[in-house]
């Protein structure tokens, strides 16, 4: 060990620092699969002696996690699909079109983007009772379609801006309309943006709290975040719990993580300097 | 983040262009139909409610009934509300723990990944490595925050026992319950869950850094401290300014993990801006004073992202003009 210190500090340095990070997923796999006697008897801290399962079936059952899973799922796969297309749509006349006043259209999507979901909840909120769409899944996919859409509309236009106008001229003169050449041409094209986009969208919503936690009251509605974020905030789960909601939160997440950890390290660079 | 790329259209994109292919006025204005679903439903899902919670701050409303005019009576009250100052004095913590540690401990370990385990040991470890680094980030917030108040936990937690078990039982702490603590340990917790993305983005901007560049200071006998300070860190300037608007924005938006871990207590410690609005609209129901709160946090979001996108806007320009 010392040897290795001395000879690569810098890659011992970094394996420590990604320990680290990855500890606390460790603990709570660990913790998730011992008995609530055996949790009370060696703490935290051992490994677990056998693999005990009904700590994670209970907490399963008595928060219906199937449906949450749905519910999450539903809400983020149609978020994910309709933000992508309103972006299309939105981008296709900005970014190819170069409509009039263009800059100004941009500069309200950023703006749009960046503004803070408190600003807006409480209007959202009380409009949605009024149109009778409280405490409903599509209430929640309208509000995050918009909101995604404004950072798409701005990643797709820039990425387009910059789209071979050549190919776009050779179809207009071949006898193409607008709506053929978007769907024929500038999407196949743009494609790797748009899996990027798709794959944000649906964790970004995936990840919400807010929103979903002012529209979703009814517990066949919410999400896995807002269900296991109240029942955190209520105070009411044992340690035991605790893990199993953990671990059912955390497994989610790595699952997307492991089948989208390309798309996303470098999506992330995209979006961010583009 | 930058419009740069769409200013005007004119000046980067001009001198490409034939003059000859450029379509007539006619048909080009035509797309704006294409923007028309998008236009509505902005106006509808982000526009009129902005307005509107910005009309209400100006009002007395409990959420039933008509709001009454009171003018600029809650922002006055809001001088005076020492729980107001504090939950803004909150938010530079979380500044500083979301933005400013991030974005440095960020670099260290990009410059370290890239410059050195990536040439010494190959680029699989590398990307194992940030992999590791990366993932709190696309956990949601509030298992995050179930993971770590179950570390943090005071009888039982996972952090006391490992404290009583190395032998240093005496700096077991309630973490998050006590007043002088929670504020500094929530902290910790946001470190944990923002580094892996300036960590990802300076990585990315590093591999637009000119090896050639490196070389040739390391043959005038630059060391690896003074090529960081003064290739690395001018190069991507556009990133870190990318990165400290986006992690201040962030770190001012903080409500899930607040949420979660300590509920904005205990009394009062950890409140920010945004779960005190959440509070004063929907536990309060004084709808017209949590409209006036996120309001005021607007107003500084959108000053600060108008500073960052311009200065970012500089930094690339100056950057292009380097080049060529």
């Amino acid at each position: 060990m010392t040897t290795a210190i001395r000879r690569s500090p810098v890659l011992v340095a970094m394996c420590i620092a990604a320990l680290f990070m990855v500890i606390p997923f460790l603990i709570v796999a660990v913790n998730a699969v011992k008995s609530p006697t055996e949790y009370s008897r060696n703490g935290p801290l051992s490994l677990p002696e056998g693999l005990y399962l009904d700590g994670l079936k209970d907490f399963w059952e008595r928060v219906d996690y199937g449906q949450k899973l749905i519910n999450s799922l539903l809400i983020s796969g149609a978020v994910a699909v309709l933000a992508a297309v309103l972006s299309i749509l939105n981008a296709y006349a900005i970014g190819i079109g170069r409509i009039k006043g263009r800059t100004w259209v941009l500069a309200f999507f950023v703006l749009a983007n960046m503004l803070p979901q408190e600003a807006l909840v409480y209007p959202i909120y009380y409009l949605s009772k009024e149109v009778g769409l409280y405490d409903t899944r599509l209430s929640v996919i309208i509000v995050f379609t918009v909101i995604q859409a404004a950072f798409g509309t701005y990643l797709l236009s820039s990425v387009l801006g910059q789209f071979p106008r050549e190919i776009i001229e050779a179809a207009r003169i071949d006898g193409a309309d607008k709506w053929q050449v978007l769907w024929r041409i500038v999407v196949p094209v743009s494609r790797p943006t748009i899996g990027v986009l798709l794959v944000f969208f649906f964790i970004w919503t995936w990840n919400e709290f807010l929103l979903p936690l002012v529209m979703l009251i009814s517990n066949d509605n919410q999400t896995v975040s807002v269900a296991l974020g109240v029942l955190q905030g209520q105070r009411l789960m044992d340690a035991t719990m605790t893990n199993a909601a953990a671990l059912l939160g955390v497994l989610p997440a790595i699952v997307f993580f492991l089948v989208f950890q390309r798309t996303l390290t470098r999506g992330i660079a995209v979006g961010a300097v583009k | 983040m930058t419009v740069t790329v769409e200013q005007d259209g004119g000046r980067r994109v001009t001198g490409r262009h034939h003059p000859a292919t450029r379509s007539p006025r006619r048909p080009r204005d035509s797309y704006a139909l294409f923007l028309l679903p998008g236009v509505l439903a902005f106006l509808a899902i982000v526009v009129v409610p902005f307005l509107m919670n910005t009309g209400v701050s100006f009002t007395d409303w409990r959420g039933v009934g008509s709001p009454e005019w009171t003018g600029l009576a809650n922002y006055r009250d809001l001088l005076d509300d020492s729980e107001f100052w504090a939950s803004f004095r909150h938010s530079l913590f979380m500044v500083v723990a979301m933005a400013a540690v991030p974005t440095v401990v960020g670099l260290v370990l990009a410059a370290a990944l890239f410059d050195y385990i990536g040439r010494h040991y190959g680029s699989r470890v590398v990307a194992v490595l940030r992999a590791c680094l990366y993932l709190p980030q696309v956990l949601p917030i509030a298992v995050a925050g179930i993971v770590w108040s179950w570390i943090l936990a005071p009888d039982n937690g996972s952090l006391n026992e490992l404290l009583k078990a190395i032998g240093l039982g005496s700096w077991q702490q309630d973490w998050l319950g006590d007043p002088d603590l929670a504020l500094y340990s929530v902290m910790g917790v946001m470190v944990w869950v923002q580094i892996g993305f300036p960590l990802v983005v300076f990585m990315a901007g590093l591999q637009r850094v000119d090896p050639q560049l490196h070389e040739a200071a390391e043959l005038d006998g630059a060391g690896w401290w003074r090529r960081f300070w003064h290739i690395t860190l001018p190069q991507i300037r556009p990133e870190t300014y990318v990165v400290l608007v986006w992690c201040t924005i962030a770190a001012l938006k903080v409500f899930g993990a607040v949420y979660v871990l300590t509920k904005g207590g205990p009394g009062g410690a950890t409140n920010v801006p945004s779960y005190f609005s959440f509070t004063t609209f929907f536990e309060k129901t004084q709808v017209g004073y949590g409209a006036a709160i996120s309001t005021v946090l607007t107003v500084i979001i959108l000053v600060l992202a108008l500073i960052g996108l311009k200065f970012q806007t500089r930094a690339e320009d100056a950057e292009e003009g380097g080049r060529t």
